[in-house]
């Protein structure tokens, strides 16, 4: 997929590996980058690209505290992404709910006895 | 009669090349199997109200193929196929499919029906060869690594409540 390599989506920002791992550094608190470039074993300017990255899409949200600069996560911001597994979710569920109505009238048909005609002559129980 | 759980189904991606599709249904297990893998009733909700599925073929055997197509409101009809790997009657099928839009993109998939109080629970996982194919499978433009970020997303959709 002829994706640009920009930070313009919640999608490009989290298909770097190292920008997940910001992430959830941030989803257990609040971090400073100098926290994070020392848990993530990265140099501070490469953890600082990375925070940019994130900031633009609105996944990270920075504020000051005292000294240091607090970065901490939006989760808001990643939205579109379950959006995107939704969208897989509803399918599935549309196609369940079809699938309640058909087991709906089988067990009709077995508590009459069995003298529906559809789905009888093929009972999985009598192949 | 037991209390109405919740009824969507859950999808999740226990690892870069799976899917997991899980539901719960209020009707025994050899019923569900039965909807699972007779043509007729394929036909009446494999389509998710999303088109008319025109072909369900089934060879439930060992080595037998199946193949549905459908024809989406709107759109140009898609078809899937695959062969039966493994049967266990009422229980677990294990079965390749095809979308045959892209045929490359085998991917292997393990339904299991388990009972819990005269309710089932169908859980399909999607086995992919690849991200790249699973991805493909969940229609995405995605390039790489989206399972840790989900399950962050997880977390923190828990903690917004």
């Amino acid at each position: 997929m002829a994706r640009a390599a920009t930070t313009t989506d919640a999608f490009n920002a989290v298909a770097e590996p190292r920008r997940r791992e910001i992430l959830d550094l941030l989803a257990v608190g609040e971090r400073s980058v100098n926290d994070l470039a020392r848990l993530l074993g990265l140099a501070q300017p490469q953890v600082s690209k990375h925070l940019r990255v994130l900031r633009e899409v609105g996944a990270v949200a920075v504020r000051e505290g005292g000294r240091q600069r607090l970065y901490r996560l939006n989760g808001q911001a990643l939205r579109p992404i379950h959006d995107w597994v939704s969208k897989y979710e509803r399918t599935w569920s549309a196609r369940f709910e079809r699938l309640d109505s058909v087991l709906e009238e089988l067990q009709q048909e077995e508590r009459d006895g069995g003298t529906g005609e559809q789905g009888r002559d093929r009972d999985p129980s009598q192949r | 009669m037991v209390v109405q759980v919740s009824k969507a189904a859950t999808v999740t991606l226990p690892s870069d090349e799976q899917i997991l599709i899980t539901r719960e249904f209020a009707a025994p297990r050899h019923l569900v199997y039965g909807a699972f893998t007779t043509p007729d009733l394929v036909k009446r909700w494999w389509g998710a109200g999303l088109g008319e599925v025109t072909v369900a073929e089934i060879d439930l055997r060992v080595g037998g193929a199946w193949r549905y197509v459908m024809v989406p409101d709107g759109g140009p009809e898609v078809g899937f196929h695959g062969e039966y790997r493994e049967i266990v009657p009422n229980e677990r099928i294990v079965f390749t499919e095809v979308y045959e839009g892209i045929p490359d993109g085998e991917a292997l998939n393990t339904a299991t029906l388990t009972k819990k109080n005269g309710r089932t629970t169908l859980a399909i996982l999607v086995q992919h060869r690849s991200k790249a194919d699973r991805d493909a499978h969940l229609n995405s433009g995605m390039e790489t690594g989206m399972q840790r970020a989900l399950d962050l997303l997880e977390q923190v959709a828990a903690s917004l409540g």
